[in-house]
């Protein structure tokens, strides 16, 4: 019998040890130890989420297939777009470290998604950042906001990636754990997708890019798998943690992607991985896993920041800014050539072997002996109990019809201007306005528009279109149906801008997976997105799952932020968002009913979250969409957007602030002013035509 | 008909060498690329040093830059009289580099600010804004952290005297510049900085206008121009 090993310090259940020893037939090394800790940790093996989110691949039929190249499993999902095109595209959370240190854990978040997307072999070309913080006038707000702001603009903006849209949402659930989910859109010819796997006998094994140091340590094993401890008042539980916390080096990383880019273009990648959570424990086992061999990989050779690292620090260190490629041994000479060119740190660390162990060797001894798979796939798998709480009822029979309405014209003028200037609706532009979001010339939309829009070939003008969305509030009432609104609001946001939606991706932000009630919310979220993708007939491509999303025993709103992804075959035909000219016909599509659970005005004027969330009705967004691609083939709308939170009001408001106009319109007689203006009913919109157009449009 | 070739240079952490490079095609000419580590412009008529953060911005922002190869190459060429743009970081890398007085520090707000800023021409005896009218309002992307102009008083009122100041700011100072100056010649009108980019704004469907396209034909008309009548050795 070895001695003790310390295994629950590293995260490792009893059970998940012992299965540890059966694999290998003895202890592990502790470099072993390391290795599997963090590989099996929640963030990497998905230990929880993983019996749920096969649903995703038993609702996908064929025909949602068909454009698809790469789904869920690879670094991200891709889709061809026509002309030989193809899209990448992947939303992930980088919540725990932008809490513990805002300005460094957004922009390594940034920087993460940024690579996966070069993973692919994609050029990125665009981002967005879906955000979520406490109350806009918590102190804390004031240290968190500001800090995620300024590192996703420090990071992207150096990238010169841009910045085309995203979500700012309050909630005092997010204080203590506030939500930065970044998404990463990428481009590349359908024939130059790269996978990521190592095979070939003999290929050698090339980390590139920064060097590897002590930071980051352990930072997915440690941060995004455990809750931060209930008195956040002191932080206490976060300042432990600081360590953890990556360092971003966005001109590395700039030089990183145009290395990879010219690597790619020459031929002399056979697959590749990019070093994230777990760095090289991750990246060597999940490369030999998809491979067909084994790998042999030398750590004296990691060119190291700091000197007397362990095995086990090199291999889980996520220091940023590094790739890791399988190269023939024949094109070696010129994959370094081109690393030189860019001034890229590239040293050859192992090869793909015969055989189908990973072995790892430190100072001329043996610290990893293991089958990849066993590490990178075949972790735990938990069937974690799920129950509905038993709080659910009393919060679905809490409804918002009790709540004082405003009835006087005076009290609903009031009631617009309050809700546009509040937290949940105010203009975004504080933040956006700290985004390049020209850069590389191809946007065509962007915030505050409900898509942004990005050109991708300027010979024939195809491009295009993202949006993310989720309202947290309908997710609680409802976590089935909110998922789906938050589909059903993504998809709409797409078609607005005459784009036709395609594929979906998502990053499901809940509590801990060990509260039945969150496995509950986050078993009905995924059922919901998964059947809501298969009546819209597009699928989800890939997504992410951030656990341990709570301060103390109190969750977040369950968040599953939903991005959806269109194309637009000539970007001349986009559809802007703010009202066009003076005169023009302005009409609301789709029907308003008195729908006010979870609605911004029962959260901004009465601090009330009860009932249910508005109804959805997935058929009436495909019919909307269809009608908005015909109207932009046919050039026929000047504008349109999207009516979500806030209702009627608030888009009338942000329609005509974009464009400096006024509105005046006729309220539908069979509806109180109130309700016409606030509710929150799914599936409409504002459409803006000149009215030679209008009786076409009613065709339509 | 005489061809314009533009060279676009670039550096580690460059970002907007290909908007630079597709502006150059929709004025007509053709873009050249240049390499950091090569001193030599392989005959270009016309050099712009892009925006972006070369190096990272590290130190300061465009003092690694100013000191590669390629740049003792564009000063020997801006002593020629060829004409000479830096676009943002490429203005700060000018700066830095001596061929253009004073520099550019943090927004006095401390914030990126990215928008779509006006700007007036005070000049158009310059290599680069002959095409437009003096004191033509355009619209423009401005898009920078470190963007604010400043210089020591004398250089000021020189930059002021001699007509120097090629852009300014029209209505609310977006980053506290000096005399609302967003960017200023060199004495012969060869060399132009500017923080704002004009190359975003070349076509209304990716940028807030085409205002920003004219600074690209300028250069051409200056270069056809100067071929066809050599003796000119001056852009005023």
């Amino acid at each position: 019998m070895t001695p003790e090993q310390p295994y629950r310090e590293l995260g490792l259940a009893d059970d998940e040890y012992a299965r540890i020893r059966d694999i290998l037939g003895r202890a592990p090394t502790d470099t072993e130890l390391a290795m599997y800790s963090v590989m099996w940790s929640e963030h990497c093996s998905y230990k929880s989420s993983k019996v749920h989110l096969r649903y995703f691949g038993e609702t996908t039929t064929e025909a949602m297939r068909r454009r698809m190249l790469a789904g869920i499993g690879e670094n991200a999902g891709v889709v061809e777009v026509g002309d030989g095109w193809a899209v990448t595209f992947k939303i992930e959370s980088h919540n725990h470290p932008s809490y513990v240190e805002p300005y460094q854990g957004a922009a390594t978040g940034v920087g993460g998604i940024v690579r996966d997307i070069m993973a692919m072999g994609a050029r990125p070309i665009a981002v967005l950042d879906s955000l979520r913080f406490g109350p806009a006038d918590a102190p804390d707000t004031a240290r968190v906001l500001p800090g995620v702001v300024a590192g996703i603009g420090g990071y992207g903006n150096c990238l010169g990636l841009p910045n085309i849209g995203g979500e700012v949402a309050f909630d005092p659930s997010y204080a203590g754990n506030p939500l930065v989910n970044a998404l990463c859109v990428g481009v590349l010819r359908v024939d130059d997708l790269h996978r990521a796997h190592a095979s070939g006998a003999g290929n050698k094994i090339v980390l590139f890019g920064a060097r590897t140091g002590r930071d980051g340590i352990g930072g997915v094993s440690v941060l995004a798998s455990e809750s931060f401890t209930a008195n956040s008042g002191d932080h206490s539980a976060g300042r432990k943690k600081l360590p953890s916390v990556q360092v971003g080096d966005p001109f590395a990383e700039k030089v990183l992607i145009e290395c990879c880019l010219e690597l790619f273009a020459a031929g002399l990648v056979v697959g590749i991985q990019d070093l994230g959570g777990a760095g090289l424990a991750c990246a060597t086992s999940e490369l030999a896993s998809a491979g067909d061999g084994g790998m042999q990989v030398e750590l004296d050779a990691v060119p190291l920041r700091a000197s007397g690292m362990t095995p086990a620090e090199i291999l889980c260190s996520e220091s940023q800014e590094r790739m890791c490629a399988v190269v023939r041994p024949s094109d070696v000479d010129a994959f370094l050539a081109v690393c030189a060119k860019w001034e890229v740190t590239a040293t050859v660390i192992g090869e793909v072997t015969e055989g189908d162990l990973l072995v790892i060797r430190h100072h001329g001894d043996t610290v990893v002996d293991a089958p990849p798979r066993t590490v990178a796939h075949e972790g735990p798998v938990y069937h974690r109990p799920v129950q509905r709480p038993s709080t659910q009822n009393a919060l679905q029979s809490s409804t918002p019809d009790t709540l004082a309405r405003p009835s006087t014209l005076d009290s609903i003028r009031a009631t617009v201007l309050r809700m546009a200037a509040s937290p949940g609706l105010c203009s975004r532009a504080w933040v956006t306005d700290q985004y390049d979001r020209y850069v590389r010339g191809g946007t065509v939309l962007a915030q505050p528009s409900d898509a942004g829009v990005v050109r991708i070939d300027e010979s024939t003008q195809r491009g295009v279109a993202v949006a993310t969305d989720c309202n947290g509030r309908y997710c609680a009432l409802d976590p089935y149906a909110g998922t789906q609104l938050a589909l059903a609001e993504a998809y709409r946001n797409v078609a607005v801008t005459g784009a036709t939606p395609l594929a979906v991706t998502n990053c499901l932000n809940f509590g801990a997976p060990t509260d039945p009630g969150v496995m509950w919310q986050f078993e009905q979220a995924v059922r919901g997105l998964a059947d809501g993708c298969a009546a819209l007939g597009i699928p989800v491509t890939g997504g992410n799952v951030s656990f341990y999303n709570q301060t103390g025993d109190t969750a977040i709103l369950p968040t599953p932020v939903i991005g959806v992804l269109g194309v637009i075959d000539d970007v001349r035909r986009r559809i802007p968002t703010g009202l066009g000219s003076v005169g023009d016909e302005v009409w609301l599509l789709g029907e308003t009913r008195d729908e006010f659970g979870g609605s911004e005005w029962a959260h901004e004027v009465h601090g009330h979250l009860g009932g249910r969330p508005p109804a959805v009705d997935l058929a009436r967004e495909q019919a909307i969409a269809q009608v908005l691609a015909a109207a932009s083939h046919e050039g026929l709308v000047s504008a349109a957007h999207d009516l979500s939170d806030g209702g009627l009001a608030q888009a009338l408001v942000e329609a005509c602030l974009l464009s400096n106009v006024g509105a005046q319109l006729e309220l539908p007689a069979n509806l109180d002013p109130f309700t016409a203006l606030f509710s929150e009913s799914s599936a409409r919109l504002l459409l803006g035509m000149s009215r030679a157009h209008a009786p076409r449009v009613a065709q339509l | 008909m005489i061809s314009c070739r533009i060279g676009v240079i670039t550096f580690p952490g460059t970002l907007d060498d290909v908007d630079a490079a597709r502006a150059v095609r929709c004025a007509g000419a053709e873009p050249v690329g240049l390499w950091h580590a090569d001193d030599d412009l392989h005959g270009v008529d016309a050099v712009i040093v892009p925006g972006g953060f070369s190096y990272g911005d590290y130190l300061r922002a465009g003092a690694i830059a100013a000191h590669q190869p390629v740049l003792r190459a564009v000063r020997d060429a801006a002593g020629r009289g060829m004409p000479v743009l830096g676009i943002c970081n490429g203005f700060q890398i000018l700066c830095e580099a001596g061929l253009l007085p004073g520099a550019l520090v943090r927004n006095s707000g401390l914030h990126f600010v990215c928008r779509d800023q006006r700007l007036r021409v005070e000049s158009n005896a310059t290599a680069w804004t002959g095409r437009y009218a003096a004191g033509a309002e355009i619209v423009v992307p401005l898009k920078s952290i470190e963007g604010r102009y400043v210089a020591d008083a004398a250089t000021l009122a020189m930059l002021e005297a001699d007509g120097r100041v090629v852009f300014r700011y029209a209505g609310a100072n977006p980053n506290g510049a000096l005399n609302d100056i967003a960017g200023i010649a060199s004495a012969d009108g060869g060399v132009v900085g500017l923080m704002p980019h004009p190359e975003h704004a070349i076509d209304a469907l990716t940028g807030p206008s085409s205002d920003g396209l004219d600074v690209f034909r300028s250069a051409v008309d200056a270069v056809v121009g100067a071929v066809r009548a050599p003796s000119v050795s001056s852009w005023r």
